[in-house]
């Protein structure tokens, strides 16, 4: 376990008992989460090289230091259970199973990429993979959540919606009146708080009353808490596999269900807010401390101890995990742009002139060409 | 007080301002996100928290709406304060407050309480933003009234425009552009030629009270370029476009007169007539949508007023009438570019 500002306590050190879910995860299914992860760090290390070679453009917010907490939470959800969150979702775009080709494709501004070029970095949305999108205002993915949560109530599923939020959203309206809604209605959304301790410049203990016990927040809502630490896949997994199952309501029975939740996810982002922050306000010895707490580096030596792994194999994934990503790069780098009368697509379903009804993304289209071939949702790579 | 054409920022006239106005008036603070320790997102408070310290440079968490109903209050109590906004198109989530609390409350308090605060920050595209974060407010806000609205082009108007918004009784929506805070620090083009003399503010002097002289007031806009062919009626960052188009149609023997507004709320109409009375063209270019834009209110009065003066319909140059996409090409396409005011000159002269 961690406090809330992410010192470690002794507990999260403690062998593993065979009792937790990751425990019963197969070596092939943990070779696989291990790989999405260095997917993600091996993508974002080409994204900031293709933004400073200018072919990516606009905000870009990096992943890397936070892998273990998409590829974690998502790692317990159903490939059918919706996932939503903020502005910093190329991971989670990952996690979630959208090919790197058109999440890089769409930092290019390509007519490939995942919302035509359209959204960039910011936007990932991937409908065939139950992804509602990257959301740039902070805090305004939360009531969104909360509607989807809302909707899957209403239509008695079995599906529980997965929002993410930054700490920074913790201060904006629009997450309080959220938690709110949620709480009154028992809507089955698990917020997950991805706790990286800053906002842009600002730590968390200057801008967020009780930073130090967030449980209180979700207490001010009578709703549930929880805390794991984000640098552990498999302490992110345990958590969310938990909490899920208790948010989880029966099909057609939606109040057989415990609510939503909050679980703050205590986790740290190695490179700056965006790709034009100097990092003045922490020192270059903080960040490095964290580095020492890699998720990567964490679950690669539990696998090797427990000797589920070879450096080996390791290295194999790796090197596959850099190889998609060259492949994403080149996929973005010869895929055209836009047409310019794409301006005036997406406006609209049914349009009016001078608007026009557009094509939907080739990722879409070929999501559903392998759905009408029986092999729909399934993860690529 | 001397005029100079030196190399100077956007930025750095927004930060002269403020701190002048912060020395000379107690009761003026700066409050927004990362105004403070970070020195400014986009760096424009660089230092202000060493000058003034956090009493008066205050760090907001991302609380949109609680800040600057705060500073509505504050005002109200007797603070004038300055708000900024990371990003107008983060003002959205605080709107409730912007446009119903301060601009009405002289109102709806029967004369007692005026709202003296100034919301300011970055205004439009900022390049390659994605819709939520490019937006232009000009045309959303300007439809209220109570409220005044100020969007300079140059670091000299930057400046003595802020330095009457602050000193304004009422409630200034202040509405800057990224992609001109740091143009003209290293030759960068400045258009010298139309701006000669008017890019600069003049030089502070230390030693000198007369710098709290230099205001630019509100309702006066300025014929940055005058010409005998064609009005061009804008604001804020496309008075750039225009001035471009201005220097292009100039070789094709068109002669435009560009007209800065500098300030939509008041509207200097008249200047505007008696440009149109002289070239008997107008064009009207705006960043915002087109649909109950600024620009479709000023080409209204102009028809309102000099209809027997034009020799040819007003053209509007707005943005697309579309949300402004990421990709790169697109982005400048849908902006209303100097091609674009280009053939709307052209068009509306006849010259096609
Ligand atoms: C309403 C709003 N205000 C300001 C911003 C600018 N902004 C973008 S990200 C950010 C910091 C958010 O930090 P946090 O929620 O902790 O997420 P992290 O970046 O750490 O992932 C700010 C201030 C915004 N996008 N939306
Ligand atoms: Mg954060």
């Amino acid at each position: 376990m961690t406090t809330a500002t992410g010192k470690k306590s002794s507990s999260s050190s403690q062998p593993r008992d065979g009792g937790r879910p990751s425990d019963q995860l197969d070596d092939q299914r943990l070779l696989e989460l291990l790989y999405d992860m260095m997917l993600i760090r091996r993508f974002e290390e080409r994204t900031m090289q293709s933004y400073m070679q200018q072919k990516i453009g606009g905000f870009c917010h990096i992943y890397t230091g936070q892998e273990a907490v998409a590829v974690g939470s998502i790692a317990a959800l159903r490939p059918d259970d919706p996932v939503i969150t903020a502005y910093r979702d190329h991971g989670h775009a990952l996690a979630r199973g959208m090919h790197p080709r058109y999440c890089m494709a769409e930092m290019f501004g390509k007519i490939t990429g995942c919302a035509k070029g359209k959204g960039g970095s910011m936007h990932m949305f991937d409908r065939p993979n139950e992804m509602y999108g990257g959301h740039a205002i902070v805090g305004g993915q939360c009531p969104l959540g909360v509607g989807i949560a809302f909707a899957i109530q209403y239509q008695k599923l079995d599906r529980v919606c997965l929002c993410y939020l930054g700490d920074g959203a913790l201060n904006q309206g629009a997450f309080h009146e959220a938690m709110n809604l949620a709480a009154i209605w028992k809507l089955p959304i698990v917020f997950a708080l991805e706790n990286n301790m800053y906002s842009m410049g600002t730590h968390i203990e200057r801008g967020t009353s009780a930073a130090h016990d967030l449980s209180v927040k979700a207490a001010a809502y009578d709703m549930r808490y929880a805390e794991c630490d984000g640098m552990d896949m498999c302490e992110v997994y345990d958590c969310f596999v938990d909490q899920v199952a208790r948010t989880r309501p029966d099909e057609g029975d939606p109040d057989n269900s415990e609510g939503p939740v909050l679980i703050n996810v205590v986790t740290y982002r190695y490179q700056g807010h965006s790709m034009s922050d100097p990092q003045k306000y922490r020192t270059r010895e903080e960040v490095g401390e964290k580095q020492n707490e890699d998720p990567i580096t964490t679950l690669s030596r539990q696998l090797m101890d427990q000797q589920r792994a070879t450096q080996e194999q390791l290295n194999e994934l790796d090197a596959e995990a850099k190889k998609a990503v060259l492949e994403a790069v080149k996929f973005a780098g010869d895929s055209p742009e836009p047409e310019l009368d794409e301006l005036y697509t997406d406006v609209y379903l049914e349009p009016y002139p001078p608007y026009r009804k557009g094509d939907l993304p080739q990722m879409v289209e070929e999501a559903e060409d392998r759905a009408r071939d029986g092999d729909g949702r399934q993860k690529q790579d | 007080m001397t005029t100079t054409d030196r190399k100077y920022q956007y930025r750095e006239a927004l930060r002269e301002a403020m701190i002048e106005e912060m020395h000379r008036d107690e009761r003026v603070f700066l409050m927004g996100e990362e105004v403070a320790y970070y020195n400014g997102a986009y760096k424009v408070s660089q230092g202000m928290l060493d000058t003034f310290g956090p009493r008066r440079v205050i760090d907001t968490p991302i609380s949109e709406t609680g800040f600057s109903g705060l500073g509505i209050g504050a005002a109200m109590y007797g603070l004038r304060p300055i708000i900024e906004f990371m990003s107008w198109s983060f003002c959205l989530v605080a709107a409730d407050q912007i446009i119903n609390n301060a601009p009405k409350m002289l109102y709806m308090s029967g004369g007692q309480f005026g709202v003296p605060i100034v919301f300011r920050g970055n205004n439009g595209a900022g390049g390659q933003l994605g819709s939520t974060h490019s937006w232009c407010v000009e045309s959303l806000w300007a439809h209220v009234p109570g409220l005044k609205m100020a969007l300079p082009a140059t670091p000299r108007d930057a400046k003595g425009l802020l330095k009457t918004a602050i000193r304004d009784p009422d409630p200034v929506f202040f509405l800057e552009s990224e992609r001109i805070l740091g143009i003209g620090a290293h030759g960068d083009k400045d258009f010298s030629r139309y701006l000669h003399g008017k890019w600069a503010p003049p030089e502070v002097d230390e030693d000198s009270d007369e710098n709290e002289d230099f205001l630019v007031p509100f309702g006066q806009a300025d014929i940055v370029k005058s010409g005998a062919d064609c009005t061009i009626v804008t604001a804020g960052r496309p008075l750039h476009f225009a001035l471009e188009a201005a220097e292009q149609l100039e070789k094709e023997d068109i002669d435009c007169e560009v007209i800065d507004l500098r300030t939509y709320r008041p509207l200097d109409l008249q200047t505007v007539l008696q440009s149109v009375r002289k070239t008997n063209y107008c064009v009207v270019v705006d960043q915002s949508w087109p649909f109950a834009s600024v620009a479709a209110e000023v080409a209204m009065q102009v028809y309102e007023h000099a209809m027997d003066d034009l020799d040819n319909k007003v053209i509007r140059v707005n943005s697309d009438d579309v949300p402004a996409p990421y990709n790169r090409r697109l982005e400048q396409e849908m902006l209303p570019n100097t091609r674009k005011i280009i053939e709307a000159v052209r068009t509306v002269t006849y010259n096609t």
